[in-house]
């Protein structure tokens, strides 16, 4: 046992660090041809944009934009592209598994490590965590009844930042190679002596740029709906989602920390020689094991919170009834909230901590059944004695509550340690995750995107479309991961690139079928997406209340104007909008005309993606060790927040008149969907 | 911006942004609408501090696992300097002060005043870094950097990482005096400043734990 | 009509999963006592869910069935959103059944604990188990030989495993024998397995290693103690020696064993000693940041 030596690292150029013609995997025609075929098709697409002349629309109405619900989508189509990406690498794997019994199948070792650890990275960054911070920063500001959330251009950073990641991520298919550690990267295995390439590299400046993205979008939302609500919109009156998105970014502002701290500490290591969880030295892997899951527990919370408020929505609506237990709900999300910190050791009872610690942590977790199976049942009773509309929002609902309880209950079994201790890391715990995270979470976003989708733009999503989507994802879910539970109980572990045992080659047969089938359903929401634009006249919403709606999102025009509100509603009930359309109905009027005053709004900002093209090109070079780019990435960064900071006119002011003219509008819909007399004065 | 103007047209806000003035009146301070400017950039400016403490409480964390583990080199005891990080302490505490002393001028609307203690803000903030350098070079001079052992590790990681919040610190501290210099005091630079003070507060509550923590129990530990 | 099509889909598939599961060697087909302990645990919490999953489920659809917008007879409570009785039963039913399952979870947590030695009148033996890229060393100090990628091991004796890794993080599992436990460098890890039938068992890193995991399995013969007591001799008496020298080859040597191989003797404290220096020291290189294929 020779005392270790230095790791060498090749050769490093000082202006170029160590890229080189090399880096750029021109042997291995998979990534090779997928990103030409990815880049041509975002070519032609800047070219058609350049074409049609859009791109001062676009620069001046999205990419600078600060308004919360612009941002909100565009969160949201970095969402579905990554969830294409990502399910592009689920089909790999599936049919790499399909075919590899007794023979190495077509994807090496080498190739198949990267795609499994970025599926996974990519799906829990750039897919579900994006799709619901995109959906809340839509949706909360119009829920709570404001303009805006609390800083608009911090939000636009947060985005652009995120965005950063997502592109460094997917420059690792071209320029270099992504991790083969798995999603949560860890060591030894991750350290350089194991891992001297610079997937890992790509991974921790990835998630780095996009975690402080997440941290700020936390801070900046927790501050809104703490700080910023329409008068008379006390805590017991905020929406469930808005409940449900507390909780959530609570979660994200206590537990990225630790992610960003535990990330920079394996940069340490790797990049300065430190010791923190290398094998030598006294360094403590295990200490990156519990580190790493003190966040990751918690942000498994932070996914499927704000899922559980869209399903609260969405059932409420369409049950024609306001949710079941209400305060219920809001303690059941609180108490989840806190317990999700006490329960991360499940994640490794196999390390051998000892029966105490076992158990301990096992019945944590367990406890977090109760809270969860409270919302279930909650749901469940606020069907009871409604009017259920079967949209597709609906199907996504139930489908979730008949697949969450089963993901569930895996879940639990999963905590109990003995029958950890022979289902631990095998495909029984991938098709646990897959069944909440699938059902759970993605269903929440879908049911989202449906149901704020007229809300955005002005017409709904084609239905017929919506429910074939539905349909293929349920049936291809259950194809799909069912036999893997299967397979876990026939002792297959996770992460396998090929194997040798007869009787699990059918089983992944079916999962590759399944996963066929969910191919489908994407493709039918993109089929949903194309028909509803064509038919976007036939689809139209013209009252801004679609859905038959009962909070403060539906009282204003679909889509809203910049400022949400003329006048912020006042605030009476649990259910805002629904008790001012009540009392309108009641007394066969619309409320009395507000006074119209004038107010200010903020300006469109660059800084976001200024910062971000900063951020990406510092990223960039402390993967490939690029050093004066680094400090020209810095530089440029702090540069872009001098300039920000010294700018005079923040904002702009709406005049009374354009408050009451876009008011009266609104009025004048809201009138004919109630079937109301309009105002006298228009 | 829109809280402000919905305070202001609401009815409802709290008056003038004064956190003191919670309105005992009807409506709850829950249900008086928006918050004002003021408020809701100090409180998020807060958030962001709690989670920056968390951050720091996991390189506290790895310290603490990490502690014993000197890899047959040196620990705390051998190390530590009290004279010169008692002097570091000195330093910081002394630019809190003079970042109080700042905060008062700007209350008192003394551009020149306040440019002088931000000064000496700075320039002690400065001094505290010098001697934190001086301190990592002496140490890996004598073989005592963060490669020897997982315990320097740690150690070199928690101190620096708040030695770099410092720096960052200074940056943002100069960055305020340019713009009061060219700008003056206005609403917005106010918030800044308001915010900035919080920050170099907070990295003293930051040092005097890592102080406790790290030097006073490393110095003392029986090895 | 609307939900009703994946509910029998999954019954469907739970009831087909769950007949093939037991024929197929995997954790539902113990070989042994903690396996068997196990798969009790793991079928009694499944139980006890499914107990009130199951109505949950079929409450769900029958709810969503009776209360759709077009069924004229189903009564319509616009404002019915609190019932004190009902908020009891919700908390209240999941909760009984948390505390049952926490039972348990800690009954279960202490009788299977995987550093608790099995109650047995046989002596055990003891098997220091070594994780290396990507293939399992496996120590009998007793016996003073060694073995990669094949454990042997006497029927009905309980085994004592001493598990460490020469690399990275990975996983000792032998599915129908139970517990799994991690293999780290610089950690001595206990767990204790016994097989009670003599057959051949599949063994494997569960916890992903790098290039060569898929590779990383390992056969378990549990044999008649007679028949133990032959392959010692057997053993003994022919191969390399595994010594200081001997084990940096084989650990250096990243590539998965095809072929089983045995070692006639064993250098004495070689297990300490790997665990003490947290493994072996290896060095890897990669030009223009893309890494070697093995």
């Amino acid at each position: 046992m020779s005392p270790l030596h230095p790791v060498e690292m090749g050769q490093i150029s000082p202006i170029f660090g160590k890229l080189n013609w090399d880096s750029i995997p021109f042997d291995e025609p998979l990534p090779l041809v997928s990103s030409a075929v990815v880049a041509i098709a975002i070519l032609s697409i800047l070219g058609w944009v350049w074409k049609k002349g859009l791109f001062p629309y676009l620069w001046k109405e999205w990419i600078t934009s600060v308004d919360h619900k612009r941002i909100g989508v565009m969160y949201c189509v970095l969402a579905a592209v990554m969830l294409l990406r990502g399910f592009s690498d689920a089909l790999l794997m599936r049919s790499q598994q399909a075919i590899a019994y007794m023979n190495p199948g077509y994807l090496p070792p080498d190739h198949y490590d990267q795609i499994f650890s970025a599926h996974g990275t990519i799906m829990i960054f750039f897919v579900a965590m994006t799709f619901m911070i995109g959906l809340m920063n839509f949706a909360l500001p119009l829920q709570l009844g404001v303009r805006d959330v609390a800083f608009p251009t911090l939000n636009s950073v947060s985005f652009w930042l995120t965005a950063s990641g997502a592109l460094l991520l997917n420059i690792s298919l071209v320029v270099g190679e992504f991790a083969k550690t798995g999603w949560v990267v860890y060591p030894p295995l991750s350290e350089l002596r194991f891992s001297p390439g610079v997937g890992v590299d790509y991974y921790l400046w990835a998630i780095q740029i996009s975690g402080v993205g997440t941290l700020l979008s936390g801070v900046n939302l927790v501050t809104t709906i703490l700080k910023m609500r329409a008068p008379g919109m006390g805590y017991t009156r905020m929406p469930m989602f808005c409940w449900t998105s507390l909780a959530a970014n609570l979660l994200i502002v206590a537990a990225f920390p630790i992610l960003t701290a535990t990330l920079a500490m394996l940069t340490l290591d790797r990049y300065l020689g430190f010791h923190f969880f290398t094998n030598e030295a006294g360094g403590n892997q295990m200490m990156f094991v519990n580190l790493i899951w003190a966040w990751g527990h918690p942000e498994v919370y932070i996914l499927i919170l704000p899922a559980f408020g869209i399903f609260s929505e969405v059932v409420s609506t369409f049950s024609g009834k306001p949710l079941f237990g209400y305060r219920s709900m809001i303690a059941a999300t609180m108490v989840i909230c806190i317990l999700s910190f006490m329960v991360w050791l499940h994640h490794f009872f196999t390390m051998g901590a000892g029966a105490d610690v076992n158990g301990f942590f096992g019945i944590t977790t367990m406890i977090i059944a109760v809270p969860t199976g409270v919302k279930v049942f909650n749901w469940l009773f606020t069907m009871y004695g409604g009017r259920i509309r079967f949209t597709s929002m609906m199907l996504w609902s139930l489908g979730f509550m008949v697949t969450f309880v089963i993901g569930g209950m895996t879940g639990v079994l999963l905590a109990v340690p003995p029958a950890d201790f022979v289902l631990h890391n095998s495909l029984f715990l991938v098709a646990h995750f897959h069944n909440v995270v699938i059902g759970g979470v993605l269903f929440g976003a879908f049911a989202g995107l449906t149901y704020w989708w007229p809300k955005a733009f002005g017409f709904t999503l084609d239905e017929r479309w919506g429910k074939r989507a539905f349909w293929f994802w349920i049936v291809g879910f259950y194809v799909a991961f069912m036999p893997l539970y299967v397979l876990g109980l026939m002792g297959m572990t996770r992460r396998l690139g090929h194997y040798d045992v007869a009787a699990w080659h059918p089983w992944l047969i079916a999962a590759a079928v399944g996963a066929v089938l969910i191919a489908i359903g994407i493709a039918c929401q993109i089929v949903m997406i194309y028909v509803s634009i064509r038919d976007r006249e036939r689809l139209a919403d013209t009252s801004g209340d679609p859905w038959d709606g009962r909070t403060l999102e539906w009282i204003t025009t679909s889509p809203p104007p910049p400022f949400n509100f003329a006048v912020l509603p006042n605030v009476q009930g649990e259910e805002a909008y629904w008790d001012i359309k009540s009392r309108a109905l009641e007394k066969k009027q619309l409320s009395d005309r507000p006074e119209y005053e004038h107010f200010e709004m903020p300006h469109n900002s660059p800084t976001g993606i200024v910062t971000a093209f900063f951020a990406t090109v510092m990223g960039f070079a402390l993967i490939w060790h690029i050093w004066w780019m680094v400090i020209l990435g810095f530089l440029g960064a702090w540069a872009t927040f001098v300039v920000f900071a010294w700018r005079d006119e923040a904002e702009y002011e709406v005049p009374a008149e354009e408050a009451r003219r876009r008011d009266a509008e609104r009025r004048r819909a809201k009138a004919i969907l109630l079937g109301l007399p309009e105002d006298s004065v228009a | 911006m829109s809280a402000q103007a919905a305070a202001r047209h609401g009815g409802h806000g709290h008056g003038g942004g004064d956190p003191n003035h919670l309105g005992h009146g009807d409506t709850p301070i829950s249900e008086q609408g928006p918050a004002s400017k003021r408020i809701v950039v100090a409180y998020g400016f807060w958030i962001f501090l709690l989670s920056d403490f968390i951050m720091f409480s996991g390189f506290f964390a790895a310290y603490a696992v990490l502690v014993g583990e000197t890899a047959g080199g040196p620990g705390g005891r051998d190390l530590f300097e009290l004279p010169l990080v008692a002097g570091e302490t000195a330093l910081l505490l002394l630019s809190s002060f003079a970042c109080g002393m700042a905060g008062i001028a700007m209350h008192a609307r003394s551009i020149k005043w306040f440019q002088v203690a931000m000064a000496a803000t700075a320039l002690l903030g400065a001094g505290f870094l010098a001697l934190e350098l001086y301190e990592f070079l002496h140490l890996i001079g004598e073989g005592a950097g963060p490669g020897r052992s997982a315990f320097l590790s740690a150690f070199f990681a928690l101190v620096g990482c708040h030695g770099v919040h410092v720096a960052l610190g200074l940056a943002w501290l100069t960055t305020m005096m340019a713009q009061v210099w060219t700008k003056g005091f206005r609403e917005d630079i106010d918030r800044r400043i308001a915010c900035f003070m919080l920050f170099w507060h907070a990295l003293d509550i930051i040092w005097v734990a890592l102080f406790t923590v790290v030097y006073l129990l490393g110095a003392g530990a029986a090895t | 009509m609307i939900a009703g099509k994946p509910r029998s889909i999954r019954i469907a598939a739970v009831a087909v999963a769950l007949l093939l599961a037991a024929c197929e060697p995997g954790v539902l087909n113990p070989a042994g006592p903690v396996a068997a302990g196990e798969r009790t645990v793991l079928l009694n919490s499944l139980v006890i869910m499914l107990g009130i999953v199951i109505p949950t489920i079929v409450a769900t659809l029958a709810f969503a069935w009776w209360f759709r917008a077009g069924n004229t007879r189903a009564t319509y409570l616009p404002t019915w959103t609190y019932s004190g009785r009902v908020e009891l039963l919700v908390w209240s039913v999941p909760a009984l059944v948390v505390i049952f399952l926490a039972g348990i979870t800690w009954i279960g947590s202490h009788d299977l604990a995987p550093e608790k030695p099995l109650a047995s009148k046989v002596a055990p033996i003891e098997v220091q188990v070594v994780a290396l890229d990507w293939k399992w060393l496996f120590i009998y100090p007793g016996q003073n030989v060694a073995t990669v990628n094949r454990l042997v091991i006497p029927v009905g004796t309980p085994v004592r495993f001493r598990i460490t890794s020469g690399t990275v993080m990975n996983s000792f599992f032998v599915p129908q024998l139970g517990s799994q436990i991690y293999a780290m460098s610089g950690m001595d890890s206990r767990l204790h397995l016994q097989a009670d039938q003599p057959g051949s068992y599949r063994g494997m890193s569960a916890h992903y290693s790098g290039e060569g995991f898929a590779d990383m399995n390992f056969v378990v013969d549990a044999v008649p103690r007679a028949q133990f007591a032959g392959w010692v001799a057997q053993t003994r008496a022919a191969g390399p020696l595994l010594d200081g020298p001997g084990f940096a080859e084989l650990a250096r040597e990243a590539s998965s064993v095809k072929t089983p191989f045995s070692y006639r003797a064993v250098l004495p404290g070689l297990y300490d000693r790997i665990v003490a220096h947290a493994g072996a020291a290896v060095r890897d290189t990669a030009d223009s940041g893309r890494e070697d294929k093995k």
